[in-house]
């Protein structure tokens, strides 16, 4: 057990440390949340930066301590977190990498790299949402295209990606996990209508995509028909493993500032307060642990982050409510004014719990696949 | 960074576990529940296996490990659910003689308890410093009988059946390594647990299935292992870096893993859990005991409230 840098990692934190405080300097000022064209310049601007700086490939190439180290350090330092680029970065991306032909890859990837195009993720519909592969969006062949018509939601910026990874039926009549496949959809097609959803928090970060007809290449598909769930678990098992990793950082960062705010107004004298902001720093300590733990797992294994993202998840979503319910505490009633530091970001936790599987599917999953339990009735 | 265990620190995990499965298994186990009193001859074993010198220098006869090694040696002692004082013996190899080999069994002051006070040898931290001889009952400061503190201890009907204890009415600051081995201890517990209620939820039949099919059930068993897999990488942590913060985050986490668990453990197993025969209700209850070692765990929390503004 080590937690200490190799020479290697400790050159490559001091280097990229020397570098972002050259380049943050130089960003533009950050754009206001409710303007989605704006954080897309901004967010994959701040791309093409690391790009050329040869940090644009971390994420894919590096091995997982370098990238946990690369989360550490940016968060530290303030710079701007994948943002827009999301989905291209951290989910179709690293699928198109694992299951995409030499032409897919060569096609989809250096734009993502580059921060040029915008991905976003048709998985989830109305009736479609924790139970994904009941999914019924479907897509029939005519001759080299596939025509898709349905209607996905929970679609995050939408209306600003040029690529939407897409879920499709193309077997109605197989077992629901068997007919199911694997499209990158160009989000300019005929067809696509894009409505914006408008979260508790105010802001419309996701829509509602509904497809007529929509004419997609069959040369779009990534792996072959009707195997789009197995490469769909390939990209979840991303999204569990790793998508977090960053945002412990910024928690515990968020913790101290909450401390010294307690220690301005006051608050900081009632001992229960108190302790309480000690066992979320107990939590968040270990999640960071946690994270270090898996990431060396991870790379023992070869990089795959396996089903030990969901014990994260779980327990990551839940400490991250708690964090701004004490930040609530500590303001006072100006967590009631949405120009308060905190409340929006105490809002948006509320998704965590729901977003990229809820956590009674997550506690279904470590029971089953973990713990070896029976499935469900 | 490799956080993860070595194959050496593979190897002494296993060795701990496969002479805690010949020397104290589950029949052993409710033998000392029937007749309480100190294993003198696993003791030694322990001894000769290295347990308590573990951490002291080659040059001084120990095994010349680290505090990650001890770790993993006192979290397999919690899942066996071993009694007697471990931790106050392990911290004494090397200051008080036979300690080392197991040949002294040592108890210590921690908070207001003492655990196994009548059956050790020596008891430390009488005075707030160093160890004291004691005759087979009298214990004291500076060797003195009687001593004040422990020469007042009076006996508690303790809730652990396995786990004599003593009250005094002096305080004793808790050592940050007893802590953090005691947090390994409630680790093994948890993990145990864990596995206890899986097994449970696999075999048990209600409604004509396994009653592990059932959500609510599930669910209990993943929260159960979410927790230990928390505290572990805590427990782990502390080992590595020895650091006050993360001792404390260990000791949080490790006693919600155990006492929880234990608890959501007897929840599984129903109306069987709540009988004296089922061996849920010893780890619950050992689980409480040692959540008391090492201050209340609201210091624990100060400790890491401090940590954010320093």
């Amino acid at each position: 057990m080590d937690l200490s840098d190799t020479p290697e990692e400790e050159e490559f934190r001091a280097r990229l440390r020397e570098w972002l405080a050259k380049a943050l300097p130089t960003l533009p000022p950050k754009p206001s949340p409710e303007d989605w064209p704006a954080r897309r310049a901004y967010d994959l601007g701040w791309q093409r930066t690391l790009h050329d700086a040869g940090y644009g490939q971390v994420h894919w190439d590096a091995s997982p301590t370098t990238r946990l180290i690369f989360l550490e350090e940016t968060e530290r330092a303030g710079a701007p977190y994948v943002g827009a680029g999301f989905v291209g970065l951290l989910h179709a991306g690293p699928t198109i990498a694992a299951e995409g032909t030499d032409e897919q890859q060569a096609r989809w990837l250096p734009p993502i790299l580059r921060g040029e195009e915008a991905w976003c993720q048709g998985f989830s519909e109305p009736d479609a949402g924790s139970d994904l592969a009941s999914l019924r969006t479907r897509a029939w062949r005519d001759g080299d295209t596939y025509v898709v018509s349905g209607s996905k939601i929970w679609t995050s910026h939408a209306e600003v990606a040029d690529w939407c990874e897409l879920l499709v039926r193309t077997d109605p009549t197989a077992v629901k996990h068997r007919g199911i496949t694997w499209l990158a959809m160009p989000m300019s097609t005929p067809g696509i209508t894009v409505r914006p959803l408008r979260t508790l928090a105010g802001s419309a970060e996701f829509a509602e995509v509904f497809l007529d007809e929509v004419r997609v290449p069959v040369a779009n598909r990534v792996g072959e028909e009707n195997d789009g769930w197995r490469v769909t678990m390939v990209t979840l098992s991303f999204e569990r493993g790793t998508a977090f990793v960053g945002e412990v950082v910024a928690c515990r960062r968020v913790l101290g500032e909450l401390a010294r705010t307690a220690r301005e107004n006051g608050r900081w004298d009632d001992p229960v307060l108190r302790r309480r902001l000690g066992r979320l720093n107990a939590e968040f300590r270990a999640l960071w642990r946690l994270t270090q733990w898996n990431v060396s797992e991870a790379e023992q294994t070869g990089g795959v982050p396996g089903v030990g993202g969901s014990v994260f998840k779980l327990r990551y979503s839940h400490a991250r409510q708690e964090l701004y319910d004490a930040a609530a505490e500590v303001l006072g009633p100006r967590s009631l004014d949405l120009d308060g530091p905190w409340t929006l970001d105490r809002l948006s936790s509320l998704s965590y719990t729901i977003a990229a599987g809820t956590s009674q599917i997550q506690r279904n999953i470590v029971a089953e696949r973990i713990l070896g339990l029976p499935k469900g009735p | 960074m490799r956080f993860r265990l070595t194959g050496d620190q593979r190897a002494l995990r296993d060795s701990v576990r496969q002479l805690l499965a010949r020397r104290f298994d589950g029949e052993a186990l409710r033998a000392a529940v029937a007749e309480p009193g100190l294993d003198r001859a696993l003791w030694r074993d322990l001894g000769e296996l290295g347990f308590f010198a573990l951490r002291l220098p080659e040059a001084d006869g120990g095994v010349g490990l680290g505090l990650p090694e001890a770790v993993l040696a006192f979290e397999e002692t919690g899942r066996a659910l071993l009694p007697g004082p471990l931790v106050a013996t392990h911290l004494a190899a090397g200051t008080v003689p036979g300690a080392a080999t197991g040949e002294t069994v040592v108890a210590a002051v921690d908070g207001e308890l003492v655990e196994w006070l009548e059956e050790a040898d020596v008891v430390c931290g009488v005075g707030g410093d160093g160890s004291v001889r004691g005759d087979g009952g009298a214990y004291g400061a500076d060797g003195v009988p009687g001593a004040p503190g422990v020469a007042e201890a009076v006996p508690l009907r303790s809730v652990d059946p396995l786990t004599p204890l003593h009250s005094v009415s002096r305080r004793r600051a808790a050592d940050p390594v007893a802590v953090l081995l005691t947090a390994a201890e409630q680790l093994g517990t948890a993990g145990r647990v864990c596995e206890l209620a899986v097994q449970h939820a696999r075999a048990r039949e209600q409604f004509g299935r396994p009653v592990g099919a059932f959500q609510a059930v599930k669910h209990l068993c993943a929260d159960m292992l979410v927790r230990t897999e928390l505290a572990r990488a805590a427990v782990y942590a502390a080992a590595v870096t020895a650091g006050r913060a993360d001792i404390a985050a260990a000791r949080l986490l490790a006693d919600e893993a155990a006492v929880r668990g234990a608890r959501d453990c007897l929840q599984v197993h129903g109306g069987m859990g709540f009988t004296w025969e089922s061996e849920v209700h010893l780890h619950l209850k050992r689980a409480w005991v040692r959540a008391q070692r090492g201050g209340a765990n609201t210091e624990s929390e100060e400790v890491l409230a401090g940590d954010l503004l320093s």
